[in-house]
């Protein structure tokens, strides 16, 4: 090969939503923005984005099946064209936008750019960011599956126009996003108003950076975790009947009391992961101490081949016993990845933290086969 | 010994070509650049995407980001051939009689010589397209195989089917054979003179570890030269079955550095082949004698064309190093 340094992959954000969520507005606050960066945008319709001297694509949504015999694996074909193109002039532009449909799936979207090589030899997927219509999210997740498969999805959720509920209601869907996606970072924000450093750059799939920039990540005392007085009662008292209230509680023992497995069991298998009857995505958050690498990857290989189809996303640190370095993990249905993250530092506990989130997963089993990967104590 | 003339431009060269013995090259900005008694240059697009020679009137058909299809002439004159506002047209191709296929999104559309454009609608993405060697019929390559068009006349198209997204299609010289370039590291043929449903009718070549994206049958279609690996991958097209129970020839092996760019000799059984690393070898498929014609350069070769003489080779670099070989030197 040439002595010529490898460019630097071009970073690439994915908006998704509801239609009506804000996903345009965003757009247009980016492109306007006062960053100095120029971004190229992939849109499935020009729609009301149309800002001159931008470089903006239109492209029809097309989902392939790779023929691997994995129904997971699937990435957008159009998308690879697309970006071929774009990459073939690469100083027009610092960053690439894709802008998916309200119905879109974005699994394929992110798969493409772990899944074709051209692309992930030039791309880098940033995050992936979800817009959440707060006034209308309920009645969403009541008609589709798509709304939720988009939160369950994200690394950044927006809840959006929240000036149009009341603190109850927002606090209530809050909470419902944090129950089907318990590692995103949320953001509330009316007409899309946000500081964009907050949702471009975010690095959520570079394993050097992943959960870095998140040092709370699944951790107890991260503020969004709290279960302060507000965030139980808030459910307590809007109309959720009992079953709602006990799963509301498991969700915080998820984060406080993560040893006590019999608890969520009984949970589990009685009321299913969420508030709100319409939510199928569950997530499970694991937590134990220090690894035997030996055993936690053939776990994990395992586990995402035999439940790569109910994995949506999975993402975690993990500690091996006698590496000074961190390990982190993150995948998306049958693709994982992980790498030495950097060394553990002073005073930081050792202990392995990943999270799954999903369908139909077992939860029971998750558990005791993760647990069963820890070292044996000296 | 072999010399190469070089000739740097700026940034990606998506094709390089012969009209007469004036080497052109196309370049992504949509400059087209011709060494003809000195550099010339003209902007053909704003942002060129797909740039095919069309043997038939010794002319450059090219698509670009600005929804314009050209036609590029050997005194570099560029004649508007079609228009779709706003479209990104990837893929084009020369037809018979004067005329040029392309496509965007799910449709394809065939310019005929008198300027009227018959359309085809498929239900997936168009991802290309090739015309057949005999009669006006065109080939498109979409998720889960090809459709075969009569251009002239409405009717169903015939479905070649085969599971998977074809990301390119082409016909053998003859017309006895298609094959598809795929999204999975793979090729597939179809054989069209074998009854539908039999099992002879598909060819799968498979075994490569990138993509195929570059293609090139020899002198009388007797093999199918591919990249997609780190030698070239040749195929027999010869016999009644095609490719099916041989193995290929592979040609120009090196050990880590993929192939990325094949032409074959306009007469003899002699492959070019461009490599990631800049190189660019020719193999002989008798004895696979190779010759070095061009040292590693800046970057990948994307795109090899041979003079008619079959005595100079005109080549692309993904990084702007392109320059013309003579053999003979």
């Amino acid at each position: 090969m040439t002595e010529t340094a490898l460019p630097k992959p071009i970073p690439v954000t994915v908006l998704t939503g509801y239609l009506g969520a804000g996903k345009t507005t965003l757009l247009n606050r980016i492109l306007t923005g006062n960053h100095g960066k120029k971004y190229a945008v992939i849109v499935n319709e020009f729609g009301e984005i149309g800002i001159d001297n931008d470089l903006i694509v239109e492209s029809d949504e097309e989902i392939y099946e790779m023929n691997n015999g994995c129904i997971c694996c699937t990435v957008r074909g159009d998308l690879i064209r697309v970006v071929e193109g774009l990459m073939r002039r690469p100083g027009r532009f610092d960053a690439i936008i894709v802008e998916t449909t309200g119905l879109a799936d974005p699994v394929p979207v992110a798969q493409t750019f772990f899944m074709d090589d051209d692309v992930r030899q030039k791309t880098e997927l940033d995050a992936v960011v979800a817009l959440v219509d707060a006034k209308h999210l309920p009645l969403r997740l009541k008609d589709s599956r798509e709304a939720e498969d988009q939160i369950a999805f994200a690394d950044v959720v927006l809840i959006n126009k929240t000036d149009l509920v009341s603190p109850e209601e927002l606090a209530r869907i809050e909470a419902t996003v944090r129950v089907i996606n318990p590692s995103a970072r949320i953001h509330r924000t009316t007409r899309s108003e946000i500081d964009l450093t907050k949702v471009l750059d975010q690095g959520a799939f570079n394993l050097e950076r992943a959960l870095e920039n998140d040092p709370h990540f699944l951790d107890h005392d991260h503020p969004d975790h709290v279960c302060g007085p507000d965030c139980g009662h808030d459910h307590h008292h809007h109309g959720h009947d009992h079953h709602h209230r006990d799963h509301d509680h498991h969700h915080h023992h998820d984060h406080d009391h993560h040893h006590d497995h019999d608890h969520h069991h009984d949970h589990n298998h009685d009321h299913g992961v969420s508030p709100i009857h319409d939510v199928t995505v569950q997530s499970i958050s694991l937590r134990g101490g220090e690894m035997n690498p030996d055993r936690f990857f053939q776990w994990i290989q395992k586990i995402t081949q035999t439940e790569g189809p109910n994995i949506l996303r999975l993402k975690g640190i993990i500690a091996f016993a006698g590496d000074e370095e961190r390990y982190v993990v993150q995948g998306v249905h049958m693709i994982v990845e992980g790498d030495h993250q950097r060394a553990w530092k002073d005073g930081e506990k050792r202990e392995s933290r990943l999270v799954f989130i999903g369908r139909d997963l077992d939860r029971e089993k998750i558990e005791r086969s993760f647990k069963a990967c820890e070292a044996q104590k000296a | 010994m072999p010399t190469v003339a070089p000739l740097d431009l700026d940034g990606h060269v998506v094709a390089a070509a012969f009209l007469g013995d004036v080497p052109f090259f196309a370049s992504a900005t949509g400059a087209v650049h011709r060494l003809d008694h000195g550099q010339k240059v003209k902007e053909a697009h704003d942002g060129l995407l797909a740039c095919v020679r069309d043997e038939a009137n010794d002319t450059l058909i090219t698509g670009g980001e600005d929804g314009k299809v050209q036609r590029i002439a050997a005194d570099g004159s560029v004649t508007l051939i079609a228009e779709v506002p706003r479209k990104w047209i990837s893929v084009v191709a020369p037809g018979p009689q004067g005329a040029v296929g392309f496509a965007e999104g799910r449709t394809a559309r065939v310019r005929l010589a008198d300027g009227t454009i018959k359309e085809f609608t498929e239900t997936r993405s168009v991802e290309g397209i090739a015309f057949a060697p005999k009669g006006l019929r065109l080939g498109i390559a979409r998720y889960n195989g090809v459709s075969l068009h009569w251009v002239a006349m409405a009717g169903q198209p015939v479905d070649l089917e085969w599971k998977g997204a074809h990301t390119g299609v082409t016909f053998s010289p003859d017309g006895r054979f298609v094959v598809t370039s795929m999204q999975e590291n793979a090729l597939h043929g179809w054989k069209l003179d074998t009854k539908v449903g039999a099992d002879t009718r598909h060819m799968r070549m498979t075994g490569y570890p990138a993509k195929v994206k570059s293609l090139s049958w020899s002198a009388k279609g007797k093999w199918l030269a591919s990249s997609g690996a780190p030698a070239a991958i040749v195929w027999p097209f010869s016999a009644k079955d095609g490719p099916m129970g041989k193995p290929p020839l592979e040609l120009g092996t090196r050990a880590d550095v993929m192939v990325t760019a094949v032409a074959c000799h306009p007469a003899e059984e002699v492959v070019a082949i461009g490599y990631s690393d800049g190189m660019v070898l020719a193999a002989r498929f008798a004895d696979s004698r190779e010759v070095l014609l061009r040292r590693p350069g800046k970057g990948a070769v994307t795109s090899m064309a041979w003079s008619k003489s079959g005595k100079l080779i005109a080549f692309a670099s993904e990084a702007g190093d392109c320059g013309v070989i003579d053999i003979a030197g």
